[in-house]
């Protein structure tokens, strides 16, 4: 039996309800929310300012540092609270994600913060908090040539399938299931997050490619729209 | 001249208005964003030209006078330009000077020669102590910092009266065109007011009251950023609350 049907309904390139918002923690230079389903993610930015301990300092440009954690109650096993593995690997892979958008070479010896926090999980956590992220750093009016847009695309058995959940992930019929995330730059389309985790051919590695390019255009539009709505504030 | 020609004119003055009025009307942009494309327009502040298109660099308002492309921040912290008047905290005290906080990227300093006083080189605690706000102003901006001066009118240790902070994007607003909003409120309120470019504003007045109700006036400004010919919106927002305050003395005499 091959896999033809989704648990939640939606078509294979169908992303989920996404919901963004900018401004949401009052005391941060820029803040946003975003949220695939019940994956809801916040960042927060604060600088640039001073880089402290000194020695980390970068006197030739500015530094982007990010920091992801989740909450302990953002999954149904409770997460021991805590950086670990995981999130300091999640942190170094969306630093990298961003950093190609950023435009901070003038800001000599100074830091770039990003938290990323999730506060509920249901697969694509880091692609909701490299969203947030972006939608935070336009926020915060760090200089940018570009948004960021990211989407989890999968192979589920040999069907591409966009925007996984958790029971997705854990398929494990016919050829399993493979994640594979994927982060674009709103106008060049350039690649700036590929991970993939499990086995894939390469064509399918191709189609999996065009789908997340494809649901990353509906990110960024959705980001677009949003940044746009802030005048009121 | 006749009657006809005068209304053709008035009809042709109205439209040239109406084309300004649209080229000043100013739009939220986002990085990556092409705001106008062709040759006849130059990018200015935050922008940049790929082809034909002129894009943004950041997220604001996109302002066109002119020939000229350029963005006008909405949010973001303070980046501190040669000349700005700003309002700091000192940090810490070194044996030339003192290490100032203005909420800019970047350290800043003001020697002791910078001062706004006589300085006793043995104290210089004497002059500012740590957690002293100063005012001052950016004297120059180098890659290791920025160096400060208090020397000038206005400027050095700010006593007494309380200090406000509010986006150092919105400082325009509050200052108005040519001091005409700070202006309102300095003798609607009867406070003396600095308003530091970085945002930090610093309101001395007779009464605590007094102060506070230029810190409602004030907040009331950066609330309505948007809003067009905004002095005049203030002037009417002064006038209801001095109703209002009239009506409350009058009901406490009843």
């Amino acid at each position: 039996m091959s896999y033809t049907k989704r648990p939640d309904g939606r078509k294979f390139d169908e992303l989920r309800e996404m919901k963004a918002k900018v401004g949401v923690v009052p005391r941060a230079d820029g803040s946003a929310m975003f949220a695939f389903g019940d994956t809801i993610a916040i960042a927060a930015v604060y600088g640039p300012k001073p880089f402290h301990p000194q020695h980390l300092q970068n006197p030739e440009k500015g530094v982007l540092r990010v920091n992801y954690d989740m909450l302990s109650f953002s999954v149904t096993e409770r997460k021991k609270p805590g950086p670990s593995r995981r999130s300091q690997e999640i942190s170094k892979v969306t630093e990298w994600a961003l950093a190609p958008a950023l435009q901070i070479e003038n800001f000599q010896n100074t830091v770039v913060d990003v938290h990323i926090i999730v506060l509920q999980a249901n697969a694509s956590t880091r692609c909701a908090g490299i969203n947030a992220a972006s939608l935070a750093l336009a926020h915060a009016g760090i200089p940018m040539t570009e948004l960021v847009s990211a989407v989890s695309v999968g192979k589920i058995d040999d069907k591409i399938v966009v925007d996984l959940i958790k029971e997705e992930e854990d398929y494990e019929d016919g050829e399993g299931a493979t994640d594979i995330p994927m982060a674009f730059l709103s106008n060049s389309k350039k690649l700036t997050l590929l991970q993939l985790d499990g086995k894939t051919s390469a064509e399918k590695l191709k189609e999996a490619l065009e789908a997340g390019k494809k649901a990353c255009e509906k990110i960024s539009e959705l980001q677009k729209k949003t940044l746009k709505e802030v005048k009121g504030e | 001249m006749t009657p006809k020609t005068i209304k053709e004119k008035t009809e042709k003055e109205e439209k040239v208005e109406e084309e300004i009025g649209k080229e000043t009307k100013r739009e939220i942009v986002v990085p990556g964003e092409v705001i106008v494309s062709g040759d006849d327009y130059l990018p200015g502040e935050w922008t940049e030209r790929k082809g034909k298109e002129i894009v943004a660099l950041r997220f604001g308002l996109a302002d066109k006078s002119g020939r000229l492309v350029k963005i006008i921040p909405l949010s973001g912290t303070y980046i501190p330009r040669k000349g700005n008047v700003v309002i700091g905290k000192v940090l810490d005290i070194t044996f030339n000077g003192w290490i100032m906080d203005i909420d800019a990227p970047y350290q800043s300093f003001l020697q002791a020669m910078e001062a706004s006083k006589f300085v006793n080189k043995n104290d210089l605690s004497e002059c500012y102590d740590i957690g002293d706000m100063v005012a001052v102003k950016v004297w120059s901006i180098k890659r290791k910092g920025i160096d400060l001066t208090a020397r000038g009118r206005n400027l050095g240790r700010l006593e007494e009266g309380i200090i406000i902070r509010v986006n150092s994007n919105k400082v325009p607003r509050v200052i108005g065109k040519e001091g005409s909003m700070i202006n309102l409120i300095k003798t609607e309120t009867n406070c003396d007011i600095t308003v530091g470019q970085n945002g930090i504003i610093w309101i001395k007045g007779n009464k605590v009251e007094d102060e506070l109700f230029a810190e409602k006036a004030i907040l009331f400004v950066t609330e309505k950023s948007f809003v067009e010919g905004l002095t005049e919106k203030t002037k009417e927002w002064f006038d209801k609350q001095k109703k209002s305050k009239k009506k409350e003395a009058k009901e406490e005499e009843d």
